[in-house]
């Protein structure tokens, strides 16, 4: 019985490595991409320590790309998509929560269903809709579209339900106004669920890539999935400057994650899981 | 609660106003228009003409079965695995359980575009991957130049992306289960593998509905792996239905043809979240 249960447990550790494996690697070939120049990725026998190319493969890419006004672009449309998105997001779902009005369950699933269908079936309509108004090629484009994002109502409206309801009533009772009560009462103690609603909304639009594919028009408004996706499929690809542009996109919601993976997880799961 | 005043409608007005203007609009104009052709500068009712079109288009055949065989393929095989891992890590016998869980969630948060040409890197012919495989004896793997590999590594590059996510989901839900029923198994005899499919499993029922209507979602939509790792190729062995509304909205505009097909994919979502909720027979 102990020889088995030893074999069991050397048998869990041996399979979870292979898979730590498999999951890391890819992460590790990146850096080892984006520090060597193109060829030493595809060398025989592989280079497998960083090198010392890192910051001509960054020049190789701002010269394809103008990588940091695409930085630029894809941090003031994701930022200002989380604080616009999040007060939208808020509101609707305080009000899903904490009060009941007519056509409050109506609109409520009407917007849940709305989440099964595919994006796929708007975007044609929606570029019409920016092509007729000459809103193509502009931020608002990027950013508007989405502001009404449901998983998110959802995810707040969670939250905001377990907030004491005779605490509202309380503050009610002693004069204060419904705006007040919100901002000032309810708003404050919700700090972790906007923490968590943030990070998804922000990794949202900073993922993002069919519509502004589509949406935008023009190099200098490219986001960063829009601009990565350009460097391949031309003759000659620069694989440094191609790796170092995916670390660009990835570290930072990697170190993100990193610092506040307890919000993210539970902002991912929502409440799908009680 | 607070009845009949307007407090609650202006907090949800622009909420629904902008759901009105960018979603709800724009699917039942999408609707609108796969009835309709572009003849001139105006549109007109066709009937049904860009459906007919569609069953004598092969090309969309294609991309319905390509979506098909990485649906089946890839969708049971991520949620097999990353309920394995789940199980692993809820197990008491095992240490550094916070490393492994946010090791296997990192792939998770790359962004689709970044993980599809990571890939497009690792899996050229002189790539990295055949490297580590030749090792073995195997290969070179021709994974993205070969109809039946490609199809193969969009499915790898899926699986590394979403395991680790649907691991996350599953844990959550297990850690809801009481040790005793793995306690009470163990000693009427029953062994570990026996307990993952009578106790995990059943367990996981509801939560494994909602992973899989959310996998089937965005596998039917698959578009961004497509695009980037393999551009839909070779010979359209990995053309997807997502990358075909693309192709032709955006590359031929052919609005009417791409809602067409947009309108192919909502109704598959339809019926097979539906399929799923019968599958696991959950009554709420």
């Amino acid at each position: 019985m102990k020889t088995k249960q030893l074999i069991g447990k050397v048998g869990m550790y041996v399979f979870l490595s292979l898979f730590l494996v498999v999951s890391i690697f890819p992460f590790y070939w990146m850096l080892i991409g984006s520090t060597n120049s193109s060829d030493k990725m595809f060398a025989f026998p592989p280079t497998l320590l960083p090198g010392g190319e890192f910051w001509t493969n960054l020049s190789n890419l701002d010269a394809s790309v103008g990588i940091w006004r695409v930085l630029f672009n894809s941090l003031y449309v994701s930022g200002l998509y989380v604080v616009l998105a999040l007060a939208v997001s808020t509101m609707a779902a305080y009000a899903f929560a904490k009060f009941e009005f007519r056509g409050r369950n109506v609109i409520f699933t009407i917007f849940i269903l709305s989440m099964m269908i595919p994006y796929q079936a708007t975007i044609i309509p929606l570029f019409q809709m920016m092509t007729d108004y000459g809103l193509l090629n502009s931020y608002f484009s990027l950013i508007a579209p989405q502001l009404c994002y449901p998983f998110a109502i959802f995810l707040m409206r969670q939250n905001f339900v377990a907030f004491p309801t005779e605490l509202l009533e309380a503050a009610r009772l002693d004069g204060a106004g419904e705006w007040r009560i919100f901002t000032s009462i309810v708003l404050p103690s919700m700090k972790p669920a906007l923490a968590a609603t943030s990070i998804f909304l922000f990794m949202y639009q900073w993922n993002n890539f069919m519509w502004p594919l589509v949406a935008i028009r023009t190099p200098e408004m490219y986001t960063f999935p829009v601009a990565l996706s350009t460097l391949s499929g031309v003759s000659f690809t620069d694989y440094g400057q191609m790796m170092v542009g995916i670390s660009i996109a990835t570290i930072p919601i990697m170190i993100f994650f990193l610092a506040l993976q307890k919000h993210f997880v539970s902002g991912m799961l929502g409440s799908a899981v009680k | 609660m607070n009845r009949s005043k307007p407090f609650p409608y202006l907090l949800i007005a622009p909420a629904v106003l902008l759901f009105a203007v960018f979603t709800a609009y724009p699917i039942v104009a999408s609707l609108l228009l796969s009835f309709q052709k572009k003849v001139g500068a105006t549109y007109e009712f066709v009937g049904l003409d860009n459906y007919v079109r569609l069953l004598n288009d092969s090309i969309f055949w294609q991309a319905l079965e390509n979506t098909f065989i990485i649906f089946i393929f890839q969708v049971p095989i991520m949620l097999f695995l990353a309920m394995c891992l789940a199980s692993l890590l809820n197990s008491q016998l095992l240490k550094l359980k916070g490393f492994f869980r946010v090791s296997f969630f990192l792939p998770a948060v790359t962004s689709l575009v970044a993980y599809s040409l990571l890939f497009s890197i690792i899996l050229q012919d002189n790539g990295i991957l055949n490297t580590i495989v030749g090792v073995f004896g195997i290969g070179p793997i021709p994974w993205l130049s070969d109809p039946f590999w490609a199809k193969v590594s969009i499915i790898i590059a899926m699986i590394w992306r979403w395991t680790g996510y649907n691991m996350v989901l599953f844990l959550a839900a297990l850690q809801n289960v009481p040790e005793e029923m793995y306690e009470a198994a163990s000693i009427d005899g029953a062994g570990k593998i026996r307990q993952f499919f009578s106790i995990t499993i059943p367990s996981l029922k509801p939560i494994l509905l909602f992973a899989g209507i959310l996998s089937t979602i965005g596998t039917l939509q698959l578009f961004d792996e497509p695009f980037n790792l393999t551009q839909g190729g070779p010979a359209d062995s990995t053309m997807t239905l997502g990358l075909y509304i693309y192709e032709n909205g955006f590359e031929y505009f052919d609005f009417s043809y791409g809602s067409a097909v947009a309108y192919v994919v909502v109704v598959l979502v339809a019926i097979l979240s539906f399929i799923q909720f019968k599958f696991t027979g959950d009554k709420s």
